[in-house]
C-alpha cells in the first residue's frame, strides 16, 4: 500500500507542474554540462543571484517576489524548447535563451505565445526591427555591431586605412557564428580588407586545420566568434603559431576568464569586445556579499563571482528587474503579466544616474529602447587581457558603431522574414 | 497461464500467416491503437506531446529505418543523422521550390529522395564490411553535414545557415511553422509511423526480408542459395534510408520548424538512433519502437523526477542522465544482447507456463 502510495505521490508529480501565479517568474535557460559548461555557468550564476539579492534585499520587485525557475539546455535546441514547454506556462515574464540556436526556435513560439525574449548581445540580429518582431529584444547591441566594433577597433590602430589587410574570421559553424558575415562582408567592401572565413564545427575542441591554415595565410588580424570550449582551444592554438595576441579580437562571448586562463602567460594581450565593465568595484557587489554570498544563497558552486560572464549575467537580470519596474508603472499593478513586461521593455530607458542608483557607476553605457529600435544604441568597448594581474582592462571606450551599414542590413533581413512570415510591419 | 495460444486452429494458410497470429496478441495491439489514437490526443497536455510523444513518433520511424538495415540485414550504419539531415533539407526544398505542394507528398518524396542517397552511400557495403562499413556510412554522415553546411543553395542562401519551415496546412489545420496546432501534428506523424511500422513489418516477414536475414546470418551461404547480395543489401539501404529520411523531414518540418544542420543532425543523432535499436532489440520492429521510447521518455521523466520533485539541481540530473544510458546500454549488451523485445518475449514465455516454472 505504501509503495503504492509512493507510486502515485511521484506520478502526479511528474505529470502535474503547479503553476505559481503569485510570483513574478524567470525561467532561466541555463547550461551547466556539456562543452559550454564553461561559459553558461557563470552567466547562470550571474542571473540568479542578483534575483536572489532583490528577492532577500526589497523582497522582490515591487513587493512581489521573485522566483527564477532554472531548466538545463545542455546548449542544446531540442532540450531548449523542452525547457520552454515545460516553463511557459508557470507564468514566466520573458524568456533569455542564452543560445542564439535557441532564439531561432524560440522566436516563432514566443511570439504566438505573447512572451517576449530578451537575447541579449546574441539571437538574431534583425530581431533589432521592434514592428516585425514585436515580442523579440536584442539590446544593448547585436552581432553586427559587434562586427563593426571590431573592424573600427583596427581601423583606429592604423589610421583609418586598412585597404589591402587581412582579417580572418574564426567562427562556431553554427546560426551565431555566421551572423556576422554578412556585415563583415559588407564592411570589407567598403574599407577594402580582405576577409577570410573560417569555420570551426561544434563542439570546437579540434581546431587544428583552422590554426594551420592562419599560419600559411598570416592574416593581419583575426577575429572570433566562439563560445564554451572553443574560446580557450583557440587562444592556445593562437599562442601556438605565435600568432600576436593584440591583433586577436574576440567577440564579446569570446572574453572571459575561463577563456584565456588556461593558456596562461600566453594569452597576455587578447583583446575582446565588452559591453559592460569588468571587475567588481562596484557598490552593488556589498549588497550581493551582505544578502547572498555571506547568508551561503549564491547560484552554483559560488567560485565565478565578479568574472566577465557573471557580470553579464547580472547585467541581463538587472534590465529584465528594470523592466519589470517599468511595466508595474505603466499598467498600475504589481503582478504583472507577460503583455506587461514586453510593453516594459519596449519602454526601457536606463542612463548613467539609473546605474549609480543600482550600484554600478560606469557599469554600462545609456540605454533607450523603442519600438522602432529594439536593438539599443549598440555601443561597445575594447578589454584587454593582462595575464600577470590575471584581470581585464578597458583599452577603447564605448563607442558607436557603423549604423549605416548595419541599419540597411537590418531593414532587409527583417523586410525578408516579415515577407517569408506574413508580418505587417506595425508598432503594437 | 495469463497469456496462451493454445485452443486456437488455423485452417487456412492465410490465418495462419497473418501478422497476428495469437488472439491476445491482437487485442493487445488493437488496445494499444486505441490508446494512441483516442486516448493519448484526448488526454496528453502541450508539453508531454512536445517533450515525449512526438519526438517518440518521430524517431520511433528512424529506429524502425535503423533496424530493417543493421538489425535485419546486418549492415551497420553510423550515418542515420546524415540521411535524416538529407530528408530534412529535401522537404525544406520541396516546401520552399513548389508552395502547393502537399505536405504528406512532400515528407514522402523527402524519404524518396533520402532512399537514392543511401542507395548511393550503400554501395560500398558490396565490398566491405563490419568495422569498415561503420566507418565508410561514418564518412557519409560527416560528408553530409559538411556538404549542407557549406553548399548555400540547399539552405537557399540564408544569413543564418537555418533552414525554417513555412506555414503549411493539412486538411485545413496548420501542421508546420509557428501556429501548428499539437493534435494535428500528432495525429500526422502517428498515421505515418502506424503506416510505416505496417509496411516494415510485412516487408520483413516476406521474401525481401528473409533475404535481408539470410545475407545477415551469413552471406556466402545466403549467395550459394541464391540470394543476391547486391540487390538484397541495396533495397536495405534504400527502404532503410527511406524510413530515416521520412523521419529527418517530420524532425525539421513538424517538430523542430527551424533546422541547424551542424548541430539538429550531428553524429549524436546517430548513435542515438543505434542505442535506440541496441537497447529496444536488433531484428525486432517492436523492440525499435519500445528502444525509442526509452531513449525518448528516459531523460524526460529523470529530469522531472529528480530536478520538479525532488529538487535536485538540473545539471547533477543531466549528468546522471548520461551515466543511466551509458550503464543501460553496457547491461543489455552483456545480459540481453536481443534488447527489451527480447525482454518481453520472455515476459511472454512466463505468463504463458504460469504458475509452473518450467
Amino acid at each position: 500500500m505504501k509503495l503504492k502510495s509512493a507510486l502515485v505521490a511521484v506520478f502526479t508529480g511528474i505529470c502535474v507542474t503547479t503553476p505559481v501565479l503569485a510570483d513574478l517568474v524567470f525561467p532561466a535557460l541555463t547550461y551547466r554540462t556539456g562543452a559550454y559548461a564553461v561559459s553558461g555557468i557563470p552567466q547562470a550564476d550571474g542571473y540568479s543571484d542578483y534575483f536572489t539579492m532583490l528577492n532577500e534585499r526589497d523582497g522582490g520587485i515591487g513587493g512581489v517576489p521573485i522566483k527564477v525557475v532554472e531548466c538545463e539546455t545542455q546548449y542544446n535546441t531540442e532540450k531548449g524548447v523542452e525547457c520552454y514547454e515545460k516553463t511557459k506556462g508557470l507564468g514566466a515574464l520573458v524568456y533569455q535563451p542564452m543560445s542564439t540556436g535557441i532564439t531561432y526556435q524560440l522566436i516563432p513560439k514566443a511570439s504566438a505565445d505573447g512572451i517576449p525574449i530578451h537575447s541579449m548581445g546574441y539571437g538574431r540580429t534583425s530581431a533589432a526591427n521592434g514592428k516585425v518582431f514585436p515580442y523579440v529584444f536584442n539590446y544593448p547591441a547585436n552581432y553586427w555591431n559587434g562586427a563593426s566594433a571590431v573592424v573600427n577597433h583596427i581601423l583606429e590602430l592604423n589610421g583609418g586605412n586598412i585597404k589591402g589587410k587581412k582579417i580572418a574570421l574564426v567562427y562556431h559553424n553554427s546560426g551565431y557564428g555566421k551572423e556576422p558575415i554578412r556585415t563583415l562582408e559588407e564592411l570589407s567592401k567598403k574599407h577594402g580588407f580582405e576577409l577570410s572565413l573560417l569555420p570551426v564545427d561544434h563542439p570546437g575542441q579540434e581546431q587544428k586545420s583552422q590554426w594551420l591554415q592562419i599560419r600559411r595565410e598570416r592574416p593581419d588580424y583575426v577575429t572570433m566568434w566562439g563560445w564554451g570550449v572553443m574560446n580557450q582551444v583557440a587562444i592556445q592554438e593562437a599562442a601556438n603559431i605565435r600568432f600576436p595576441m593584440e591583433n586577436f579580437i574576440g567577440i564579446w562571448w569570446s572574453g572571459s576568464e575561463n577563456d584565456v586562463i588556461p593558456a596562461g602567460d600566453a594569452a597576455d594581450g587578447y583583446k575582446a569586445l565588452a559591453l559592460h565593465a569588468p571587475g567588481m568595484d562596484f557598490p552593488l557587489f556589498n549588497d550581493m556579499k551582505k544578502h547572498v554570498y555571506d547568508k551561503g544563497k549564491a547560484a552554483g558552486a559560488g567560485d565565478q563571482i565578479g568574472t566577465i560572464l557573471y557580470n553579464r549575467g547580472m547585467f541581463q537580470a538587472i534590465l529584465a528587474a528594470e523592466a519589470v519596474k517599468v511595466a508595474q508603472k505603466m499598467s498600475g499593478k504589481s503582478q504583472i503579466t507577460a503583455a506587461d513586461m514586453r510593453v516594459g521593455m519596449e519602454n526601457l530607458e536606463v542612463d548613467q544616474a539609473m546605474f549609480t542608483k543600482l550600484g554600478l557607476p560606469n557599469f554600462a553605457p545609456n540605454l533607450s529602447v523603442s519600438c522602432n529600435n529594439h536593438g539599443g544604441a549598440g555601443l561597445v568597448a575594447v578589454q584587454q587581457w593582462d595575464a600577470k594581474s590575471k584581470k581585464w582592462n578597458m583599452v577603447a571606450d564605448f563607442k558607436p558603431t557603423d549604423m549605416d551599414v548595419i541599419n540597411k542590413l537590418i531593414a532587409e533581413d527583417s523586410a525578408a522574414y516579415a515577407k517569408e512570415n506574413n508580418i505587417t510591419p506595425k508598432c503594437m | 497461464m495469463f497469456y496462451r495460444e493454445a485452443g486456437e486452429f488455423k485452417t487456412s494458410y492465410r490465418a495462419d500467416q497473418q501478422t497476428f497470429p495469437i488472439r491476445l496478441d491482437k487485442i493487445g495491439f488493437i488496445l494499444s491503437l486505441f490508446a494512441a489514437f483516442v486516448i493519448i490526443p484526448i488526454t496528453m497536455s502541450e508539453y508531454w506531446a512536445q517533450a515525449v510523444f512526438l519526438p517518440f513518433l518521430i524517431f520511433g520511424i528512424a529506429a524502425i529505418g535503423l533496424n530493417i538495415l543493421t538489425g535485419y540485414c546486418g549492415q551497420v550504419s553510423l550515418g542515420s543523422g546524415g540521411f535524416m539531415a538529407v530528408g530534412a533539407y529535401s522537404c525544406y526544398k520541396l516546401m520552399t521550390s513548389f508552395p502547393d505542394m502537399n505536405m504528406l507528398v512532400c515528407i514522402l518524396l523527402s524519404g524518396g529522395v533520402t532512399a537514392f542517397v543511401g542507395l548511393i552511400f550503400g554501395l560500398p557495403s558490396l565490398r566491405i564490411k563490419g568495422f569498415y562499413l561503420a566507418v565508410a556510412t561514418l564518412a557519409a554522415q560527416f560528408f553530409l553535414v559538411w556538404m549542407f553546411n557549406k553548399v548555400g543553395w540547399f539552405y537557399n542562401y540564408s544569413a543564418s545557415g537555418q533552414i525554417t519551415a513555412p506555414e503549411r496546412t493539412l486538411f485545413g489545420y496548420v501542421i508546420t511553422g509557428a501556429k501548428a496546432e499539437t493534435v494535428p501534428v500528432y495525429f500526422v506523424c502517428l498515421g505515418l509511423l502506424v503506416f510505416l511500422a505496417l509496411i516494415a513489418r510485412n516487408l520483413t516477414r516476406g521474401a525481401m526480408g528473409r533475404k535481408w536475414m539470410a545475407i545477415r546470418d551469413m552471406d556466402i551461404a545466403a549467395e550459394i542459395i541464391g540470394v543476391n547480395p547486391l540487390r538484397a543489401k541495396l533495397t536495405a539501404f534504400a527502404i532503410s534510408s527511406f524510413y530515416v529520411g521520412v523521419s529527418g523531414a517530420l524532425l525539421f518540418a513538424l517538430y523542430l520548424g527551424a533546422v541547424e544542420v551542424g548541430e539538429a543532425f550531428s553524429i549524436q543523432k546517430s548513435f542515438i538512433i543505434l542505442f535506440m535499436i541496441i537497447i529496444g532489440g536488433l531484428g525486432s520492429i517492436f523492440g525499435s519502437l519500445v528502444g525509442a521510447a526509452f531513449m525518448i521518455g528516459m531523460p524526460v521523466i529523470l529530469k522531472n523526477l529528480l530536478v520538479s520533485n525532488l529538487g535536485w539541481p538540473g545539471d547533477i540530473a543531466a549528468h546522471l542522465e548520461f551515466m543511466i544510458v551509458g550503464l543501460m546500454i553496457i547491461i543489455f549488451l552483456i545480459l540481453e544482447p536481443h534488447g527489451l523485445a527480447m525482454l518481453w518475449s520472455i515476459i511472454k514465455e512466463k505468463l504463458r507456463i504460469w504458475p509452473f516454472a518450467h
